[in-house]
């Protein structure tokens, strides 16, 4: 006796959703803060029922049939909005599987025969072990596409250019400096220079990791345009290693005005601009 | 006699793999106790080496591998890319030659900062860049 799988389903619809919400409340992993039972029962009373208008006997052992596309959407729908409320993928993964157990639970109710039992199960198991996966991979999509903006912001995010003293610009450069990354230092440096009247600009590299031929010829294209301002460039904060590295290479930044420390810039850029920073001796005043 | 003790390999395609593929050599360079002068000098040649193959041979792939000879270990790096190739070797490798609007100073600097330096090209097949650096070299 062959059993109509589609027809047990719908038939007993109701009676999987109140099974699935149970095992569902029942669970410790619930998270009632994220969504109420309310909305948790309409979202899945939504993927039962375009499940259980969707499966039947022929395509319980394919799942890549089309007959599971709405399925498929709605549930890449729930992963999605799940991840942006906060649901870890465990608990995406565990509500999925837990309406796995409910629809077994049904199934050996209504199925008297064990070997349509085992096929119905099988298909049924199957079918849900892919659902589970789909949510992952919707969630990891998710993930990416989070990842992808966060280094665009990255990209984005402009060197910030710093009023060390009045004349005096400070330029904190941090990671690699690319083609990109160099016209966005070049044209706030060069903007700030023109603001502020600034006569002398300190690059700091400090946090530069490698200087390669690409980062060097950046850096020198950046003090030309500045020095076409008129305005003096320092290069601070080369560490021994870099030092080495740059000799190595055989790049020339010996009409460079560089410093090792941001500290010893500073002191030769007052130098120049003839200021003097000293010690004040308190004096005691008595009253 | 060299052993090779363990092997990475790793693609580049976009500017965007620079960066982590600096980050990997210099894990390898860290691991095998390599000091802070060789390995800012590894993976500057690398970084130049790495940036030459995307420039010029629009990506490739590329082989991390810790070596040893002897008593000494090393890092060995290959830079594979199926470009137009480079005619002209012993010009390439002049300081000051470039036919981008870059340095020149790629290649020959990329030579100074390694301990062993191999290149070979053929004109429309493809580039190949071998470098070692020892731990101590």
């Amino acid at each position: 006796m062959s059993v109509n799988t589609s027809k047990l389903l719908q038939k007993e619809r109701k009676k999987i959703l109140e099974l699935w919400m149970k095992n569902q409340l029942a669970d410790d992993s619930l998270r009632d803060d994220l969504m109420t039972n309310e909305e948790l029962r309409v979202q899945s009373d939504e993927l039962l029922t375009a499940l259980t208008k969707s499966v039947n006997d022929k395509n319980l052992s394919n799942h890549q049939s089309s007959d599971f596309d709405q399925v498929f959407e709605i549930l890449s729908g729930i992963s999605i909005t799940r991840a942006r409320q906060g649901y870890s993928p465990r608990e995406t993964g565990a509500y999925i599987f837990s309406l796995k157990d409910a629809l077994l639970e049904v199934l050996q109710d209504e199925i008297t025969d064990p070997t349509e039992l085992f096929r119905v199960s099988m298909g049924i198991s199957r079918l849900l072990d892919s659902f589970g996966v789909t949510t992952f991979e919707t969630f990891i999509k998710g993930r990416e596409e989070v990842i992808l903006r966060q280094t665009d912001e990255i990209t984005e995010i402009s060197t910030p250019v710093i009023q060390l003293w009045d004349g005096i610009l400070g330029l904190p450069i941090i990671g690699t400096l690319d083609s990109s990354r160099t016209q966005v230092v070049m044209e706030n440096l060069l903007q700030r220079i023109v603001e502020t009247g600034s006569s002398i600009a300190i690059l700091d590299i400090s946090g530069v990791p490698a200087v390669d031929s690409l980062v060097a010829q950046h850096l020198i294209k950046t003090i030309n345009a500045t020095r076409l301002m008129g305005a003096e460039c320092i290069i601070s904060g080369i560490r021994p290693e870099i030092a080495q590295t740059v000799v190595h290479l055989g790049i020339d930044l010996s009409n460079i005005v560089t410093k090792a420390t941001l500290a010893s810039a500073l002191k030769y850029a007052f130098s120049i601009t003839n200021l003097e920073v000293r010690k004040t001796v308190k004096t005691k005043t008595t009253f | 006699m060299i052993i090779v003790l363990s092997k990475d390999a790793m693609a580049i395609q976009k500017e965007q793999d620079v960066v982590p593929f600096r980050n990997r050599v210099k894990e390898y360079a860290v691991k095998i106790g390599m000091s802070l002068v060789n390995q800012t000098k590894l993976i500057t040649a690398a970084s130049e080496l790495v940036r030459n193959m995307l420039k010029y041979g629009g990506g490739g792939s590329t082989l991390i591998e810790v070596i040893s000879k002897g008593r000494e270990n090393g890092i060995r790096l290959t830079f594979a890319d199926k470009g137009p190739g480079i005619k002209d070797i012993p010009l390439a490798m002049q300081d000051g030659y470039s036919t981008g609007k870059s340095l020149g100073l790629g290649l020959p600097g990329a030579k100074r900062l390694v301990s062993e330096f191999d290149i070979k090209s053929t004109p429309g097949k493809g580039t190949t860049v071998t470098v070692i650096k020892w731990k101590n070299g």
